[in-house]
C-alpha cells in the first residue's frame, strides 16, 4: 500500500514522501520501520524519525567514520556506540590496521531488521574482528576495562532511547576508557532548527568541559532535518587538521562517495551561525 | 497476593463518577470559575482540557471530602481496605496535614507526646497547633555514616516508664534515610502504657504492598499512619491519606472533626481521583511494581559500592535495635570517602548533570526510587556518580559530620512560639532560646526548633552546611543570618 510518510523536523514543519511500508515492529526501546520510495530507496525509520536512506546514508557514514580514522590511522580498538544499523561498521571494515570493532546497541531487533532489510548497508557482521554487545551504551562505557583508541557515538536522537548519549555522564565516562591519544565522534544533530541548536549547544557544552579538543565538522545530509548536520571530533591528543594524515589515508586507496581529503579540511569551516551558536565567534 | 481483599479493588467509584460527570456535559453555573478551562485558554492549553474539565467543585453526585458520604466514601472504603487499615482519610493538603491531625486527635493542650527528634517540621509545628509537649527521645546515632537512626527500644521504654501520662508516640518509619524502628515492639510497649501510636509513614506508601519490606504501620497495630501516597505511591503531589487502625474505632467522628478544623472546603479532584486511582493501580499491581523496584534499588547500590568512594549502605548496617529494618528502595549513599559534602554532590548532579536527587546533606545523599524509575535513569545516576569520582575522587578529608545533635528544650514549641522574640544576628544568638525553625530543606529536620537553646554545637552545623552550600529554611530572615529568640536576658 502506498501511502505518505512525514517526519515533523518541527512543530509546524515537516518534510514527507510517497513510501511502501515493507515492515513494522515495535521492540522494547522504539516503532522500527522500513519503507520503500522512488527517490530514496529503501528508508529505515525509528520512532516517526528518519534513520537512513539508502540514497544518502553513506555521506552520514563516511563522515562519521573516515573524519576520525584518517586523523588517528593506527586506532586498533574502536567502539560504536548505537549504530545498529551497521553502517559505520562498513565503513570501519575498511580499515586493515583495525583489529577490534565493539558495537553496544541497546536495541537488539535494530541489528536484526537492517541485516534482513538492508544488507547492502550493514557491514559484516560476521567479521572476527567485530563484536556486537546489546546492552546501555552508557553503562558499557562506564563499566567496561578495555580501553579503545576510537569511539563513535552513532546515536538516535536525545529523546528516547538514546537520552543517555547526550550527557556528561556519558562522556565523561567515554574520557575514562579511551586511550591517551584516543578520539571520539558523534553525531551532534542540526544547528538550523531552534530546538536542535539547542541540543547542539548543550552537547557542546558538556564535551568541551571534558576533552582539551572539541571541534565540530559538517555534512550534507538531505534527509535530516534541514540538511545541515554537525559531528562533533572530540578528542585527547591530536587535531582533526593538524594531524591528519593525508599521506598514508591516500595510499589506503579507499573508494568513497562522499569523504575526500579537501572535503575533510572543508567540513571544519564552520557558517557563522554556528560558530556563534558554540560561542567560537 | 500480600493481602486478602475484603473488597473489590478493580473499582474506582470516584474515578467513575468523574467519567460520568463529564459525560453529563452539565452546565455549572457554581465554582470554579474557569467552568471546565474555557474561562482560562492558556492555563487550558497548557494543563490540557481533560485535566481542566474534572477540576469541579463538590456536588451531589462526586461527594464532598468534608462529609462524604458517597463515592468519596466508598473510594476511601477502598482505600482502607487496599491498606489494611481500619478506616482512611484522603488529604488534600499533603501528608503534613496528617501528621498534625494525627497529633491533634490524640494529644490535647498540655498533655505529653514521646517522639524522636529527627521529625519532620509538620510534626514539631503540630506540636505548635496542638500545644502538646514533646517529650524527646534521642534517636540514636550510627557512628560511621553520622546519621539518626529509628530510636532504641531501651530508650523508648525508659521514656515510657519516665512519662506514664504522656498520651502518645510519634514515629518515623521510615526516616529520611530509610532507617526503620522496631514497629511491633514499640506498638506493645506503648498499648501497655496506653498510649497511641502515631506513625510518620510519609516514605513508607511502598510498605504496604513489598513482600520482604520492613512492616507497615497498620501491619504492626499502630493507631494512625500518615502516609504519602505523592511521594512514592505515584499520585498527584500534595496528595496523601490518613490510616486510622482499630485502636481508633471509637474516635472515627472526631478524627473527622478534627481533620476538618483545616481542610479545606473546596478540595481539589485532580487530587482525590488520583488517590482513587493510585490506590487501584497499587492494590492490583504494587507487589509486581515494588519488586522490580526494588531489583533496580539492589542493582544501583551493587554499582554505586563498585565505584568506590561511594557507600550505599544497606541491611548489613542493621543493628537490630535502632537501626531495627532497612527501606532498601532507597538510595541512600554516604560520600565522605569521596571528600565531598553530600549537598556537594547534590548540587553537581542536579547542575552539572541534570539529574536532581531528594536532598544532600553533610555527608550523604539520598536518591528515591519509585514507581516511575526506569532502567536509563538509574544508568545516568550510576555514569554521573562515577564520573564524579573520576573529577573529583580524593581521599577522605573529613570524617563524618553527626547529622543529628540532641536538642537542649528549655520550653515547649508553643510557649516559645507564641513568647514575644526579638531578631539578633545569628553569631550573638549562642545560648539563647529560638522561637522558631532552622533546618535544610529538604530533608526538612529541624536542627532548631522553637523552645531550644542554640548551643555552640549547632551554630557550628548551621554555619558548616551553609559553607557547604546547603539553603536554609524555616527562620524568618530568609538568609538565615538572624535569628528569633525569646527576649530575655
Ligand atoms: C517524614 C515526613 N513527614 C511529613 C512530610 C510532609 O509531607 P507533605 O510535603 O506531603 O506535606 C514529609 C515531606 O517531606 C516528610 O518527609
Amino acid at each position: 500500500m502506498t501511502m505518505w510518510f512525514t517526519e515533523n523536523h518541527t512543530k509546524d514543519v515537516f518534510f514527507a514522501f510517497k513510501a511502501k511500508q515493507l515492515f513494522s515492529t515495535r521492540s522494547d526501546f522504539q516503532q522500527i520501520d522500513i519503507y520503500q520510495t522512488k527517490d530514496f530507496g529503501k528508508v529505515l525509520v525509528m520512532d516517526e524519525r528518519i534513520m537512513l536512506t539508502e540514497k544518502d546514508e553513506k555521506i552520514y557514514h563516511e563522515m562519521i567514520v573516515h573524519v576520525p580514522m584518517a586523523v588517528h590511522i593506527d586506532a586498533e580498538d574502536v567502539l560504536i556506540i548505537g549504530g545498529g544499523d551497521g553502517g559505520a561498521l562498513r565503513e570501519l571494515q575498511r580499515y586493515p590496521g583495525i583489529k577490534s570493532i565493539d558495537m553496544v546497541e541497546i536495541d537488539s531487533e535494530v541489528p536484526e531488521v537492517a541485516q534482513r532489510f538492508l544488507p547492502e548497508i550493514a557491514g559484516d557482521f560476521q567479521d572476527a574482528r567485530f563484536t556486537l554487545m546489546i546492552a546501555d551504551g552508557l553503562k558499557y562505557v562506564r563499566t567496561t576495562r578495555k580501553k579503545y583508541d576510537l569511539i563513535i557515538v552513532d546515536s538516535t536522537d536525545p529523546f528516547g532511547p538514546g537520552e543517555s548519549l547526550f550527557t556528561r555522564e556519558f562522556y565523561g565516562n567515554c574520557f575514562d576508557i579511551l586511550r591517551t591519544d584516543g578520539l571520539l565522534v558523534n553525531q551532534h544533530e542540526s544547528p538550523y532548527y531552534r530546538l536542535d541548536a539547542r541540543e547542539v549547544q548543550s552537547t557542546y557544552e558538556k564535551t568541551k568541559m571534558i576533552f582539551p579538543i572539541d571541534k565540530l565538522f559538517q555534512a550534507h545530509i538531505p534527509t535530516y532535518p534541514s540538511g545541515h548536520w554537525l559531528f562533533g571530533f572530540i578528542s585527547k591528543k591530536y587535531d582533526p587538521l593538524e594531524d591528519l594524515q593525508d599521506v598514508r589515508w591516500s595510499k589506503l586507496d579507499i573508494d568513497t562517495f562522499y569523504y575526500n581529503l579537501a572535503l575533510h579540511r572543508g567540513s571544519f569551516a564552520l557558517p557563522n551561525y554556528v560558530l556563534e551558536l558554540i560561542g567560537k565567534k | 497476593m500480600i493481602r486478602e481483599y475484603k473488597l473489590n479493588q478493580e473499582e474506582a467509584p470516584l474515578y467513575d463518577a468523574l467519567l460520568e460527570y463529564r459525560k453529563q456535559r452539565m452546565v455549572s453555573f457554581d465554582v470554579p470559575g474557569h467552568k471546565q478551562g474555557r474561562g482560562n485558554p492558556e492555563l487550558t492549553e497548557f494543563l490540557g482540557k481533560y485535566a481542566m474539565s474534572v477540576d469541579v467543585n463538590s456536588m451531589k453526585m462526586l461527594d464532598n471530602l468534608i462529609h462524604p458520604v458517597g463515592v468519596i466514601k466508598e473510594a476511601q472504603e477502598l482505600a482502607a481496605d487496599a491498606f489494611g487499615a481500619y478506616s482512611a482519610f484522603f488529604m488534600t493538603n499533603g501528608t503534613t496535614s496528617a501528621v498534625q491531625a494525627m497529633v491533634l486527635a490524640t494529644v490535647d493542650p498540655g498533655e505529653k507526646i514521646i517522639m524522636p527528634r529527627n521529625v519532620h517540621r509538620s510534626a514539631i509545628n503540630a506540636l505548635i497547633l496542638s500545644r502538646a509537649i514533646p517529650v524527646y527521645v534521642d534517636p540514636g546515632v550510627n557512628e560511621k555514616l553520622g546519621i539518626p537512626l529509628g530510636m532504641s527500644i531501651g530508650n523508648i521504654e525508659k521514656t515510657i516508664r519516665e512519662n506514664p501520662e504522656a498520651k502518645a508516640i510519634l514515629v518515623n518509619n521510615p526516616t529520611y534515610y530509610g532507617i526503620c524502628p522496631n514497629l511491633k515492639a514499640i506498638v506493645e510497649l506503648a498499648h501497655q502504657a496506653g498510649m497511641k501510636v502515631l506513625v510518620d509513614e510519609a516514605h513508607g506508601t511502598h510498605f504496604y504492598f513489598e513482600r520482604q519490606g520492613p512492616i507497615s504501620a497498620m501491619d504492626a497495630g499502630a493507631d494512625l499512619a500518615a502516609i504519602s501516597t505523592h511521594k512514592t505511591g505515584g499520585s498527584l503531589t500534595q496528595s496523601s491519606i490518613l490510616l486510622s487502625g482499630p485502636g481508633m474505632a471509637d474516635e472515627q467522628g472526631y478524627l473527622r472533626q478534627i481533620i476538618n478544623l483545616t481542610l479545606t472546603t473546596s478540595s481539589s479532584y485532580l487530587l482525590l481521583s488520583s488517590l482513587d486511582i493510585t490506590r487501584k493501580y497499587l492494590a492490583l499491581q504494587g507487589e509486581k511494581i515494588y519488586q522490580r523496584v526494588l531489583e533496580y534499588a539492589n542493582y544501583a547500590r551493587k554499582e554505586i559500592n563498585n565505584i568506590g568512594g561511594f557507600y550505599a549502605f544497606g541491611k548489613t548496617e542493621i543493628d537490630h535495635d535502632a537501626f531495627y529494618d532497612f527501606d532498601q528502595t532507597k538510595l541512600s549513599i554516604h560520600t565522605r570517602d569521596i571528600g565531598l559534602a553530600g549537598i556537594e554532590i547534590y548540587d553537581i548532579l542536579r547542575d552539572e548533570y541534570q539529574i536532581q536527587i531528594e536532598f544532600g546533606d553533610l555527608s550523604n545523599v539520598l536518591a528515591i526510587l519509585s514507581i516511575g524509575d526506569r532502567p536509563v535513569a538509574i544508568e545516568r545516576l550510576l555514569g554521573a556518580l562515577s564520573d564524579i569520582k573520576r573529577r573529583y575522587g580524593k581521599k577522605a578529608d573529613q570524617i563524618a559530620v553527626n547529622e543529628y545533635n540532641q536538642p537542649k528544650v528549655v520550653m515547649s514549641p508553643a510557649k516559645a512560639f507564641y513568647t514575644k522574640s526579638k531578631q539578633i544576628p545569628l553569631e550573638q544568638t549562642l545560648g539563647k532560646v529560638c522561637t522558631e525553625f532552622v533546618m535544610c530543606y529538604p530533608p526538612g529536620i529541624p536542627i532548631l526548633a522553637p523552645g531550644e537553646e542554640i548551643t555552640a554545637e549547632v551554630l557550628e552545623y548551621i554555619n558548616y552546611a551553609k559553607e557547604k552550600g546547603s539553603s536554609m529554611t524555616g527562620a524568618e530572615d530568609l538568609a538565615t543570618e538572624k535569628l528569633n529568640v525569646i527576649d530575655q536576658p
